[in-house]
Order: C-alpha cells, then structure tokens, then sequence
C-alpha cells in the first residue's frame, strides 16, 4: 500500500472525520493547497470551499464542506479545524452589534450598577426555600 | 363522608402533576445523554487548538499575541452562561450565588465589572440586580452552534483589545456527575500561560499567509470554542439538574397520593361505620 497520512477534520461543534489518506486537498487562502504525506509542517487559513480526501485503493474520494477554519499539517498527520459558520470580518461585527442591541432592549431603563446586597438577599432567600423543600422530603420520606 | 369528594379530585389533580413531572423527567434523561455526547464532541477540536497555539506561542516566544498578555486589572468582564428555562433546581441560582460573591470581592477592591449573558436566567438575574451588560444571547435551544456564540464572544475581545476591560472570565456549571455540578468561574483572557517542555528539536511551521494573522484567527477560535464548551456544559448541567428536579417531584406527588388515599379510605370507612351503627341501633328502638 503506498504511503499514507491520517488525516482528521474537526469542528468545535464535534469530529466529522477521521482517517487515512493518500492525499489531501483543502482551500487555503492563498490557493489550493494538495497534501502528500510526509509533508512539511504548515500552518494556513482556509477560505470556504472543500475538502477533498483521497484515500488512494481506487476508493471514491471523500468530500467535505468547510467554510473556513485553520489548516495544520505535520509530516504524518492533517489537521483541519474547520469553521461551521461562515465568517467575515463584517458578519462577525455584525452579530456583534446584534448581541449589544439586544442586550441593550432588554435592559432599556435599569440602573447600571450591581446591587450586591439585594441580590444576595434573594439568592439566599431561593437557597433556603430549596433547604426546606429537601428537609421536608427528608422528614416525609 | 364530609370531604370525601374533596380529597378525591385533590387525588387527581396531584396525579395530573405527577404524569407531567414523571415526563419531564424522563425528556430531560433524554436530552441529558445527547447534550454529554455533544459536550465530549467538542473536546478534540479545543485539544488540538491548544496544541498549535502552544506551539506557535513556543516557536515565536517575541511575538505575543494581546490575548496573552497579563496586564493590571482596573475592569473586567464576566460572561454568564445560563439556562434558558427554569424547573432546574437551584443550578442558576447556585451560579449566580458564587459569581456574587466574586462580584463582590472584585468590586471591594475597586475593579470595576461588566457582563455579557447567554441564557435567559442570567438576563433576568441582571435586570432585576442592575449590572452593565454589554451583550447576551438568549434562545440557544438544546442543540447551541457556534454561530450564536460569535456576537457575544466578539463585544467581549474587542472590549479588551481596546483596553475598556481587562480581564475576561467565564462562568458556567461544570458538569461532575448526573447528580453533581460545580458552578464554575474560569479565567478565559489572558490565556492562562502553562509550563511547557521544551521542545527538543527546533522546527517550525510553514505560515501562510503571515504567522501573527494565523494566530489571531486561532486565538479568536480558541476563546470561542471555550465559550461554546462552556455553553455545552451548561446545557448538559441544566438536563441533569432538572432530571433530577423532576425526579423528586414525582416522588413527592407519589407520597403525597399516599398519604391523601389514607385520608380518603379513612373517612370511607368512618362513614360506612357511622351508617351501620345507625341502622342497627335504630333497629335496636323499633
């Protein structure tokens, strides 16, 4: 069997795919880039586009969607941590402002600064009342 | 048979609950299993982050990125993950308990703090105490993805990088065991530096394009995938929290039945004795 190179593509949301390859295509940001195995490390960005795995025994070669993520390559071993979201720098921003706008309705008019002491009061208010409701479990059961 | 009819419907309505809770119970096992499966699946994509940041950290020790650098705390900002629904226990409020007491200590030495929430609990815990929030996210569902996280992971690293705040930590239950979790709170920015070993041979990546930009994209990932394991965590404490909630309320309604049958089956008979003993002395008078 020719030379091999393990291959794994992980998203922060779970694995999606982890095995042997003779090659491995991916969509840097500074062209398409094809991984042999023994490869000299690398570290790039990748743009959306997709990952091709050849897995070489005139097996059909395995695609995956990426829209973006980071591509790591060492002599035996690729690693694509592969973005399931689609990011720019101005639809990031975007749900940035989204979240403050947000954040902002549903606080319109309250006053800005932590009120420790009644915070605390209520909390330990909540806290007793599930004390109670466990020594009376205890004393009925 | 005074308030035999009473006891009767009060049966059944305790029943009604009980079928409710005993559901909920068994839909919150459910969805416990699958929010740990979903908490294991992002622990390789944050493993191999770490090991690619420590490397590139390792290999260009004079460039440090600003999420690496410690500097003097003046204001800091807290995310806060919690449930969006209750009928969980005390699992938010334990939460909101240990982060007011770090409130509090922050606040006695003049830092000053800010907030972004995930979760609609934390929201209403900040709307009710006062608290600058700068950000939330609500309605992330059982299945959360990374792209809801963005936002509100963004407002808190831009804060930062333009000194507005300092520090950044997140708090979140840590799931221990079904019946166990630790309500948390855990320094995300600046990246706790470890010890690391030194690396025996000296090489280094091939960067494309430059290395900084490389790493900013990282780092950004990086803190992002905390928050979203941290999310992920949480929603598998909510599960277990209320599965376990649910489980003694059933039980309760259970005793509840019990004790109230008693009660029923008591007045029953004392009715039944009553009636009979009227019979029988009235036959005794003819």
């Amino acid at each position: 069997m020719a030379m091999t190179i393990h291959v794994d593509i992980v998203s922060a949301e779970g694995a999606i795919h982890s095995g042997l390859a003779e090659m491995v295509y991916a969509p840097a940001v500074m062209g398409e880039l094809g991984i042999a195995p023994r490869h000299t490390p690398l570290v790039t960005q990748l743009k959306a586009g997709e990952v091709r795995v050849d897995e070489g025994d005139g097996k059909e070669m395995q695609h995956f969607f990426v829209s973006g993520g980071i591509l790591e390559v060492q002599p035996h071993v690729v690693t694509i941590l592969a973005d399931t979201a689609i990011r720019a720098a101005d639809l990031d921003e975007a749900a940035a402002l989204e979240a403050k706008r947000r954040a902002e309705d549903a606080l319109a008019g309250q006053q800005a600064d932590f009120e420790h002491a009644k915070a605390q009061a209520e909390l330990a208010e909540a806290a007793a009342q599930l004390r109670a409701i466990d020594k009376l479990r205890k004393t009925h059961g | 048979m005074a308030g035999a009819k009473e006891i009767r419907t009060k049966i059944a309505s305790i029943k009604n609950t009980q079928k409710i809770t005993s559901a909920m119970e068994m839909v919150a096992a459910a969805k416990m299993r699958k929010a740990q499966e979903r908490k294991e699946a992002t622990a390789p994509y944050a493993a191999k982050m770490k090991n690619v940041i420590s490397h590139l950290s390792h290999a260009h020790p004079e460039y440090r990125h600003s999420f690496m650098i410690e500097r003097e705390a003046k204001r800091v900002g807290y995310i806060v993950i919690s449930s969006d629904r209750g009928l969980c226990g005390g699992l938010n409020n334990n939460l909101f308990r240990q982060l007011a007491r770090e409130i509090k200590i922050q606040q006695e030495s003049g830092v000053e703090v800010e907030f972004c929430t995930i979760g609609k609990k934390a929201l209403g815990f900040f709307r009710r105490y006062g608290g600058r929030v700068m950000a939330e996210a609500t309605q992330l569902g059982d299945a959360p993805r990374i792209e809801d996280l963005i936002g509100v992971v963004k407002v808190m690293l831009d804060a930062y990088e333009n000194g507005k705040i300092d520090r950044i930590y997140i708090a979140y239950n840590q799931f221990v065991n079904t019946m166990t979790q630790n309500p948390t709170v855990e320094q995300l920015v600046p990246i706790a530096g470890e010890a690391e070993e030194e690396l025996k041979h000296h090489w280094d990546y091939i960067y494309e394009p430059e290395s900084k930009e490389v790493l900013d994209g990282l780092l950004t990932r990086y803190i992002e995938s905390l928050a979203y394991q941290g999310v992920v965590e949480n929603g598998a404490c909510e599960q277990s929290a209320r599965m376990v909630a649910m489980k003694s309320a059933s039980d309760n309604a259970g005793e509840l039945i019990d004790e109230l049958q008693l009660i029923y089956n008591k007045a029953r008979q004392a009715a039944i004795t009553q009636e009979i003993s009227e019979i029988v002395s009235g036959a005794a008078a003819v």
